[in-house]
């Protein structure tokens, strides 16, 4: 799960660390008395969208007076904004966060995710702030310092000072940069992040250590105790298909062809997408309705690709184990009672009891292509298309 | 010997009384598993499925030898119970648990590094199908019927991609020796590696057959173990080559994140290991086949 960039301020604010004054506005009259209430004579106005890259987009403005202030809220609210991380759709802004101006002496990166080979929390850290962390791996690797964090005791002083010394800070501010590094760790470890990023974390003139732009992920499935964090879901920032399908207990994932899928099992819809494309197909999402493949679940599976109106051919692939081939039959053909299908539909059924499962299907009159393997399935269902 | 378990593994179910766990009990009982009883706290001393409960681990151990175990709590409570499991001397604990979060397994993991080698539980999963050695026992929620007895050794990240394996080298007549379902979560109790590793020892076990799929390095980490220690042929798939990047594809594990994770990556750098690769998901069975007539 993200989170907007003023959400995760205010959590690393709240373990240590320091940003500039600012507030969230969702009106431009706001806005401008927001700006007077910060106070100062220059402000950043700030599109608040689930992605990187703003600033490139237009999404973050600069201005000298409170009516400027007004005018950039008034440009920005509501208006979709592309990057290169949203996709051509763009996403909405619905929330506008306005801050004071920093003036910068120097712009660090300041990273922390899980190490997967590892298993522990890693610290990634570059005197190249600013750029994405891709961008810096790309052209300044020698930049880069990384720290691996025990998370048995947690992070210790001195692996915090090492990163300090390693970017080059002064003496004077190694303490609080130190501070700094242990309070987006404790922010990670203790609220089930995945990811934090602080790009850039900047010096400024006036030698403060500060967050300007940060960026926080939680683990979905640590939300139960995590109530405060899940709060903080902006939906308006996700596909609306995936909010459906999320809140359904379904694992969907929109894509740009034209071939809908649903299937039981992440890795077995993984592996018939790919056998869509090697048949020179393109599927319109990745669709887990979950191993069990329970007629509800198929019921709803149904009605969120008919949503999609890319969708020009429907691939059914269900293997069933425990679920008997028979009772998913049977949930399919209960589902196309409720929901009207006008596409062409491929139905592959394998495991347990699969000819009775086929034999459900054929004499319930609906209208399908029956396949037999995975990659019938995928040749018969890009056929289709092309019909 | 198979690998994990065999005719002789004494089996306890964690969760033992809720419905999830009676229900796979009950079909792991009829697939021939020796399970002894299971755990349920404050319903030790009652009976279940005509075997005992027991309150903790450990009081199901002394009493009944129970050397494996598998869990079917919920997920809030599945780091507690596989680290109970580990103290109590279980030998191989599945979890098949789907949602529990990262840093907890990171918790279980830590936790184990108090053992010896020799005396560490192996815990498979989580958000697995478990282990089926065909013909012999069932430490899994899979359908036990799809899976010949023979000699390939399966791992799968994917429950029902492993299924579809299974199924595809039974129509080949060709059987398996163990089947490990790893599980899809992005930090897990047990890797390719670890397992492909026990494959290698096992004189039951011919060639091995992985099925991988983007994100992380597990993958990788395994080629490069067979590339330098491994006598036996691994065949691998790897799903997800359609998979855009930075999404997460139903496992939390699935997101490519960084270079070598995504399908067309790991497949290549596999290639260089010396593995053999299945081309698509259609052909898992003819290409272990394939293998198999060359030896």
């Amino acid at each position: 799960m993200d989170i907007h960039e003023y959400q995760a301020k205010k959590i690393l604010s709240d373990f240590g660390v320091t940003i500039p004054r600012g507030g969230i506005v969702y009106s431009p009259e706001n806005a401008e008395n927001k700006a007077r209430e910060i106070g100062g004579s220059r402000w950043v106005v700030k599109a608040q969208i689930h992605s990187g890259a703003r600033g490139k987009a237009g999404g973050i403005i600069v201005c000298d007076s409170p009516l400027e202030v007004a005018q950039a809220t008034d440009k920005l609210l509501g208006k979709k904004l592309v990057t290169n991380q949203t996709g051509p759709e763009g996403k909405i802004v619905n929330r506008i966060y306005i801050e004071e101006a920093t003036d910068i002496e120097r712009e660090l990166y300041l990273g922390l995710v899980f190490d997967r080979s590892s298993e522990s929390i890693m610290v990634v850290a570059s005197t190249e702030g600013g750029m994405s962390v891709e961008e810096i791996s790309k052209e300044k690797p020698e930049s880069i310092i990384r720290s691996k964090i025990e998370v048995a005791v947690g992070m210790q002083s001195f692996q915090a000072r090492e990163l300090a010394f390693g970017l080059g800070i002064e003496s004077d501010l190694i303490r609080r940069a130190s501070e700094t590094i242990i309070g987006c760790y404790k922010a990670f470890s203790e609220l089930d992040a995945t990811m934090v990023e602080v790009n850039p974390l900047v010096i400024s003139k006036q030698k403060q250590i500060l967050a300007l732009d940060c960026k926080m992920s939680f683990d979905n499935n640590a939300m139960f105790r995590r109530n405060q964090v899940s709060e903080l879901r902006d939906k308006t920032q996700e596909d609306s298909k995936e909010v459906f399908a999320s809140d359904r207990g379904l694992n969907y994932v929109s894509l740009d062809g034209n071939i809908g899928n649903i299937i039981n099992g992440a890795g077995l819809a993984m592996a018939s997408m790919d056998m869509i494309k090697l048949a020179g197909g393109s599927p319109a999402n990745f669709l887990d309705v979950g191993g069990g493949a329970t007629p509800e679940k198929i019921v709803k599976a149904f009605k969120l690709v008919t949503m999609d109106e890319k969708v020009k051919v429907i691939l059914v692939n269900i293997f069933a184990g425990i679920n008997r081939c028979d009772w998913v039959a049977e949930g399919i053909v209960e589902a196309l009672k409720k929901i009207e299908v006008n596409v062409p539909l491929v139905i592959r059924l394998a495991g347990t009891n699969v000819e009775k499962g086929n034999q459900i299907l054929k004499e319930s009159k609906i209208n399908y292509i029956e396949a037999n393997t995975l990659e019938d399935a995928a040749n018969k269902a890009v056929a289709a298309l092309k019909k | 010997m198979t690998v994990l378990i065999d005719k002789n593994s004494k089996i306890i179910i964690q969760g033992f009384t809720g419905k999830m766990g009676s229900f796979h009990a009950d079909e792991m009982i009829k697939y021939g598993s020796n399970v002894v009883g299971g755990v349920t706290p404050g319903k030790g001393g009652s009976m279940h499925l005509n075997l005992p409960v027991f309150n903790t681990v450990k009081d199901a151990v002394s009493e009944t030898g129970a050397d494996a175990s598998i869990l079917f709590v919920p997920p809030a409570f599945a780091a507690d119970s596989a680290m109970e499991a580990a103290d109590a001397g279980i030998k191989t604990c599945v979890a098949i648990v789907d949602g529990i979060p990262s840093h907890d397994m990171i918790r279980i993991k830590r936790y184990m590094r108090r053992y010896t080698k020799s005396s560490k539980m192996t815990l498979v999963g989580p958000n697995c199908a478990g282990i089926i050695s065909p013909g012999k026992s069932m430490l899994g929620i899979m359908p036990g019927h799809i899976y010949k007895e023979g000699r390939i050794g399966i791992i799968s990240r994917s429950g029902t991609l492993g299924y579809e394996a299974a199924q595809q080298l039974k129509n080949l007549n060709i059987g398996v020796s163990t089947s490990v379902g790893i599980g899809g979560d992005p930090i897990n109790g047990s890797s390719f590696r670890d397992i492909i590793e026990k494959f290698e020892t096992d004189d039951e076990t011919d060639a091995i057959l992985m099925i991988g799929e983007i994100g992380g390095p597990q993958e990788v980490a395994a080629g490069e173990f067979a590339k330098e220690n491994m006598k036996k042929p691994v065949i691998a798939y790897i799903a997800g080559l359609t998979a855009p990047k930075g999404r997460v594809m139903g496992h939390a594990g699935a997101i490519v994140s960084a270079y070598g994770e995504s399908a067309i990556e790991k497949v290549e750098i596999l290639k260089e290991c010396g593995i053999t690769i299945s081309k698509n998901p259609s052909v898992m069975g003819d290409t272990v086949k394939s293998v198999l007539e060359k030896m």
